[in-house]
């Protein structure tokens, strides 16, 4: 599960993964299709393991659903780390800048095996590390997160080391379209041009919420790839829950050559459960068991989810 | 080969010695000027950005370096405070922040740029060291013991002449005790020791023997050291260029509670001059003021 990315045909369209691979070949599609079918497999186990997390005293279920897609993909396709390699010096890095989407982050990690999945079942209890925020103590995790705008500047440093030491391995920082108000991320943005880290990738989970409302709404930032492009970064833009949009996206970075990679990621808040999707006042959520039991059966494909739980608009 | 003379000689002997040390800067280049071209590329100048050194020091930590890190101390700890403290403080990263033209020296600049809080809010991060040597000599003394500890620490920079023949060498959490007599206890830090040597000696000339330590390190800090000066004095005094809150008067303060003493104190971190401090401590004995 955790290959070196494999290039894919620029050709290959984003989006549904039908039709033929123009440059690949049959076999070579037949084989796409199938890890893509893997992947998603894996997404579905992954959104189901968030949504058993916002039981008890609850979770940011909105972010983690709709980043699950994209953290899927990059420790399945793109990062070269397992959970053999998270202390080599040689691993690639993925910080969770916007630590409230942790759910999804420790789900992935637990169905690729880097820790136990009965220790969610500790979800915020002394008994375990896992509460609202990352916590580096859980293996796969890199560094704490939560206060937002800071793991820009440090995948700066662990950059600016590995290119120090010669090494190959690369650094992607998940970032979320609200956590880009914070003026330390720009400032990191000039600096990381300046040094020319082509071995840095920030991944903009974009899914245009916010606390309380849309993005936009609030703080116009739109639209994003130009603003990185006038920081002097690279920049696409990809649909974050098309796998073969996401080959695509990550398996030509650092072009141009000698600057960071911006990816925008376009998600949907709350994705795969429509009775959360793109609904600002669920983006933190308390469920009571039978709720629970209820989205994971709307995940499958049942009817929606019955809620009665309060609606939450917490920072 | 000599000894270091300055702090970039120190440094660079360091740098040269041990590669994990790293040397970051944001724009400021007056202390490190020939840094740059001995050391690249493990030297690294973030311009004015800060927040993004603090965390970029933070990520090279995390890959085993040692960054030494510098900026203005008031830009340094109160820019990047929430840096310092949740990607350096929490982790317990080896960082090693030097905070140039602390306390009053940058008066002429005048408020903006006055590190009149840096003590305070570094001290408040769990096992960040607060280190203040009180010239050069110390700094230079000092800097191989700084970078060798695991711990984060801050550094309140200083090119100041010595103002008295030390008499121990510089240790992490250990003052110095310059004089030892029963009367009036002057603790101070810094620069200002020349200072308070000079109160020490107008005060001695007029009959008031002064017990004189040298604290050096605020974070760990000489508990006993305190005691000692306390226990037996008619007066205690603190000196410090900066706010009196959160700095020394409040750690003399914080060790007399923990150990059930109650001194007579005075706090001075405004009129700071040798013959001004003298004259201020007479006051009190002669009761024409009121100790703190």
């Amino acid at each position: 599960v955790n290959a070196v990315p494999v290039a894919l045909p620029d050709s290959e369209p984003a989006g549904p993964l039908t039709g033929p691979s123009p440059a690949g070949g049959a076999a070579r599609a037949r084989g796409d299709d199938r890890r893509r079918r893997d992947l998603a497999a894996l997404a579905l186990r992954v959104r189901e393991r968030c949504l058993r997390l916002t039981a008890g005293d609850g979770s940011f279920i909105g972010a983690s659903l709709s980043c699950t897609d994209l953290l899927v993909h990059l420790y399945s396709r793109v990062l070269n780390v397992h959970p053999d390699t998270v202390d080599d010096p040689d691993r690639d890095y993925l910080l969770l800048s916007k630590g409230h989407d942790v759910p999804a982050l420790y789900a992935t990690l637990a169905e690729l095996g880097f820790f136990p999945a009965p220790l969610l079942a500790h979800h915020l209890r002394t008994t375990g590390s896992t509460d609202w925020r990352p916590s580096r103590s859980v293996p796969g995790v890199e560094l704490h997160s939560g206060s937002l705008g800071h793991l820009l500047a440090v995948g700066i440093g662990i950059a600016l080391d590995i290119r120090m030491r010669g090494g190959r391995n690369r650094v992607f920082v998940v970032l979320d379209d609200g956590g880009l108000d914070e003026g330390s991320v720009w400032e990191s943005c000039l600096v990381a041009a300046a040094q020319h880290l082509d071995n840095l990738v920030a991944v903009v989970a974009s899914n245009g919420l916010r606390a309380t409302c849309r993005t936009e709404e609030l703080l116009p930032l739109e639209p994003l790839p130009a603003r990185f492009e006038a920081f002097g970064w690279a920049c696409r833009t990809v649909d974050g829950h098309s796998f073969a949009g996401l080959d695509e996206a990550f398996a030509a970075l650092a072009e141009p050559p000698d600057r960071p990679t911006a990816v925008v990621a376009r998600t949907a808040w709350g994705k795969g459960v429509p009775s959360l999707e793109d609904l600002a006042d669920r983006r933190f959520a308390r469920f009571t068991d039978l709720e629970v039991e209820a989205l994971v059966r709307e995940l499958h494909g049942d009817g929606p989810a019955p809620l009665v739980s309060e609606r939450k608009v917490v920072q | 080969v000599s000894a270091p003379a300055t702090y970039e000689q120190a440094l660079l002997a360091l740098a040269t010695q041990r590669d994990d040390v790293v040397v970051l800067t944001a724009d400021n280049r007056a202390h490190v000027p020939r840094v740059p071209e001995f050391l690249s590329p493990r030297f690294i100048d973030f311009g004015i950005c800060t927040q993004t050194m603090v965390g970029a020091a933070a990520g090279l930590a995390l890959r085993g370096r040692t960054p030494v890190v510098h900026a203005v101390a008031t830009s340094l700890t109160l820019r990047a405070f929430e840096l310092i403290r949740t990607d350096i403080g929490i982790p317990q990263l080896p960082l090693k922040l030097v905070g140039f033209v602390p306390g009053l020296l940058s008066e002429v600049d005048r408020p903006t740029h006055q590190a009149i809080d840096d003590v305070a809010v570094m001290r408040a991060i769990p096992g960040m060291q607060v280190l203040c040597p009180a010239d050069l000599g110390e700094l230079v003394k000092a800097l191989p013991q700084v970078v060798a500890s695991p711990a984060p620490a801050y550094v309140r920079y200083t090119d100041a002449p010595a103002a008295v023949e030390h008499n121990a060498p510089f240790v992490i959490g250990k003052a110095e005790v310059l004089s030892q007599e029963e009367g009036v206890s002057i603790l101070t830090y810094g620069p200002l020791l020349r200072e308070a040597e000079q109160a020490r000696q107008v005060l001695v000339a007029r009959g008031v023997p002064v017990h004189l330590v040298n604290m050096r390190s605020l974070e760990p800090v000489d508990e006993q050291a305190i005691l000692d000066a306390v226990g037996p004095a008619e007066l205690v005094v603190t000196l410090e260029d900066r706010f009196g809150r959160g700095g020394l008067h409040t750690i003399v303060a914080e060790t007399c509670l923990t150990h059930r003493f109650a001194p007579r104190v005075l706090g001075l971190h405004e009129e700071l001059s040798g013959a001004r401090v003298a004259e201020r401590i007479l006051n009190v004995l002669c009761d024409r003021e009121a100790g703190a």
